[in-house]
């Protein structure tokens, strides 16, 4: 007897949500016209009529995609060119950055400050040894870095190098000194005003002129020094929204506590600050993760500059639509999957209660 | 003490970075200055809103690149406003299943490189198309092939002027009329009301038709053995960077809307349906211009980072500003110091020019709130 309760359900449902009025019975109908129009031939493309096994392009005899393209380039899509024997060093590389993380997953660890501190300023030089090379492990030029290792890389470093430079110019253009607030507020709408290209064109091809001549900068580590100092501006301008929202009354009581003027920020401002604007913060990740893909165009491979590259190959012609799929299924998934854990972020119970207990 | 300190600190860095350019470009003997700006390009531009050719200067080319990156991001902001809007609105409907589409689009679209949706647009959908002799007929009037998109191109006959003047006469009869009925309390917006607007906007423009002939002709494209003369051809490097560039931005646009007209508290809405107001009524008149007030400086930033984004261009080469000048003419001329520094600071002063014009907007919104 409980079916036919439930079919009532949903009809009702089905009222309420789908057919409310003409107009919305109108506009259902469209929506499963869309759906009628979009889903099968997917689904026949990417699944059903698609090769999945195979190991050259002779294999691909179906109407629908051809996954081979992109089973027999996932290493490349992955390394670059970096060699195959010494592959096992990016793995351990990425694995390495689970030990500084593993606090925010366990939380009984996050009582050893000190050792996490240690853990996450000692992960860029030991990374480095390990994707670079010297000391005992073979050299690996910066140059046959790429793929999705590369957009890691470049994505990582840009967060790493963004959060402190965005704090201090946040924490300058909020300052009560005239040079202090001039120079980062032109800094900060310097940087926000021209578009990451421009900024990367700068990087490779200004930026030597810069130097004294003999000194000559990583092609690589040029194109990070620009995304970082990039970053870092959009990066202000989400704390110092942050900083702006503490109440008046937690500098006065900073104040009046006698605290100078870096402990009432590191003690009482800024863990506030930053705790208000997680999301910002998380979107200006995202973002920047999206942008890496730009430094294909100073010659850089990342994942996009090797899916380009090889769906240009003239022996794989024809598996654009492939290749680009791959891309962006990879490229979604981790700007989703950082979206997903800010929404997370700021519902979190124990981030509430902490805030209470401060306030307390 | 601190102060002076930073200051010697950016002075110095600004000195030193300044000596090395120096006695780098005297090393290389690259010539610096603006000497470059009158001299003879010598390379062709696909596509250029101007007059140009291989003997203009790199001046001339500044110019149309110039050109086509206004071009591209005035009507990127027009379409991604538009689609942004209706996206936005779609992401509110009281339907269930129009709400999971927009949210699946805004998902979708937001969480994928741009770069990367120029690249779908223009290597997997443009690029294959066919060739010429078997376009993609859209109603007899426009073809799309891998040359690009060819569409009727409209020509101004002699009269042009006399029709335009009276086509602002009307648009102005009917603005005045629409303020005055709006200053009429109680006044209802019926048929008549609206006839007489659309009346007022197209008599004059009528009467002129009917006394000189219509002075508008269409070319429409054409097939001539290997392609398409005449009528208003879009490349499709232009046509994938706009659609690109549309489609990227309205995902974010429609977020913004959809955060504005939450933002407007549900006892507005119940008010104006008390008042009888018909849903449509309510959006339109009730919630949209409050939500506005939030909607405007978040959408500023759109309309700034789609300008910015137009110069992924240069990945597809669509002649803009990065491509022609921070490409071409840097390439030629070895001046990067001045070139990168020319462009970069167009694209400050458009930054400042957008940023200032929608402030002077959301001041005029802002006021009539109260």
């Amino acid at each position: 007897m409980r079916v036919p309760e439930r079919t009532a359900a949903v009809l009702a449902w089905a009222r309420r949500n789908l057919f409310s009025s003409p107009l919305n019975a109108l506009l259902t109908l469209l929506g499963l016209w869309l759906l009628w129009l979009v889903v099968p031939p997917l689904l026949q493309w990417l699944w059903l009529q698609a090769d999945f096994v195979g190991s050259s392009r002779e294999d691909c005899r179906g109407d629908g995609a051809c996954w081979v393209f992109v089973r027999v380039h996932l290493d490349q899509f992955l390394y670059g060119f970096y060699p195959p024997a010494e592959r096992w060093r990016v793995n351990l590389g990425i694995a390495l950055l689970l030990v500084p993380a593993l606090p925010l997953l366990i939380p009984p660890l996050r009582r050893f400050r000190r050792v996490w501190l240690l853990a996450l300023l000692a992960y860029p030089p030991v990374a480095w040894w390990l994707f670079h090379g010297g000391l005992g492990l073979s050299v690996v030029d910066t140059g046959l870095w790429g793929g999705l290792f590369l957009t890691l890389v470049i994505a990582a470093t840009g967060m790493a190098a963004a959060l402190p430079l965005g704090l201090l110019l946040a924490l300058g253009r909020r300052s009560r000194l005239p040079v202090v607030r001039a120079t980062a507020t032109v800094f900060i709408e310097f940087w926000r005003g021209v578009p990451l290209i421009t900024v990367l064109f700068m990087a490779s091809v200004m930026l030597p002129l810069f130097l004294p001549s003999g000194l000559s900068l990583d092609k690589l580590l040029r194109a990070l020094i620009g995304v970082a100092l990039f970053a870092g501006a959009y990066m202000a301008e989400v704390i110092r929204g942050g900083l702006q929202g503490v109440p008046a009354g937690q500098y006065e009581a900073a104040q009046a506590l006698g605290l100078s003027y870096w402990q009432q920020m590191r003690l009482v401002i800024v863990p506030q600050a930053l705790r208000m604007v997680v999301p910002g913060i998380v979107n200006v990740f995202i973002a920047l993760f999206k942008e890496t893909s730009l430094v294909l165009i100073i010659g850089l491979f990342d994942l996009l500059g090797v899916v380009q590259a090889a769906v240009t190959n003239p022996d794989w012609l024809g598996f654009v639509l492939e290749g680009y799929v791959f891309a962006a299924a990879v490229f979604w998934a981790f700007c989703y999957g950082m979206s997903r854990i800010s929404r997370r972020l700021e519902r979190r119970p124990d981030m509430k209660a902490q805030e209470q207990q401060e306030m307390a | 003490m601190l102060q002076a300190l930073l200051l010697a600190a950016v002075l110095g860095a600004i000195v030193w970075m300044f000596g090395n350019a120096l006695d780098n470009l005297a090393r290389q003997g690259i010539a610096s200055g603006f000497g470059f700006w009158n001299e003879r390009a010598g390379f062709a531009i696909a596509t250029s809103l101007i007059e140009y050719s291989e003997t203009s200067t790199y001046g001339r080319a500044f110019l149309v690149g110039l050109l086509n990156t206004l071009l591209v991001s005035a009507l990127g902001v027009v379409f991604a406003t538009v689609l942004g809007f209706l996206i936005g609105i779609a992401r509110l409907s009281p339907n269930w299943l129009i709400r999971q589409w927009a949210a699946a689009y805004i998902e979708l679209v937001r969480n994928v490189p741009l770069l990367l949706q120029i690249f779908f647009w223009y290597f997997a959908v443009l690029r294959p198309l066919p060739q010429p002799r078997h376009s993609i007929e859209l109603l007899g009037l426009a073809y799309l092939n891998n040359r690009g998109l060819y569409l009727p191109k409209p020509i101004l006959e002699p009269g042009f002027g006399w029709l335009s003047a009276a086509l602002l006469l009307g648009l102005v009869g009917c603005l005045l009329w629409l303020r005055r009925a709006r200053r009429e309390a109680g006044s209802d917006r019926g048929l008549r009301y609206w006839l007489i607007a659309g009346l007022l906007l197209l008599a004059p423009a009528a009467a002129v038709s009917l006394a000189v002939g219509l002075p508008l002709g269409w070319e429409l494209p054409e097939f001539r053995r290997f392609n398409f003369r005449g009528g208003l051809v879009l490349s499709p490097e232009f046509v994938a960077l706009l659609t690109a560039l549309s489609t990227y931005t309205a995902a974010f646009i429609a977020e913004i809307v959809r955060a504005g007209i939450q933002s407007v508290s549900q006892g507005q809405r119940e008010a104006a349906y008390s008042l009888g107001l018909s849903p449509g009524q309510t959006l339109r008149h009730v919630v949209l211009p409050q939500a506005m007030r939030v909607i405007v400086p978040p959408l500023t930033n759109q309309y700034l980072n789609l300008t910015k984004n137009s110069s992924l261009a240069a990945a597809i080469a669509y002649p803009d500003l990065v491509s022609v000048f921070a490409g071409t003419v840097l390439n030629q001329t070895g001046q990067a110091v001045e070139v990168i520094g020319v462009t970069m600071a167009v694209y400050l002063t458009i930054s400042l020019v957008i940023a200032a014009l929608m402030n002077w907007y959301n001041r005029r919104v802002a006021l009539v709130e109260r």
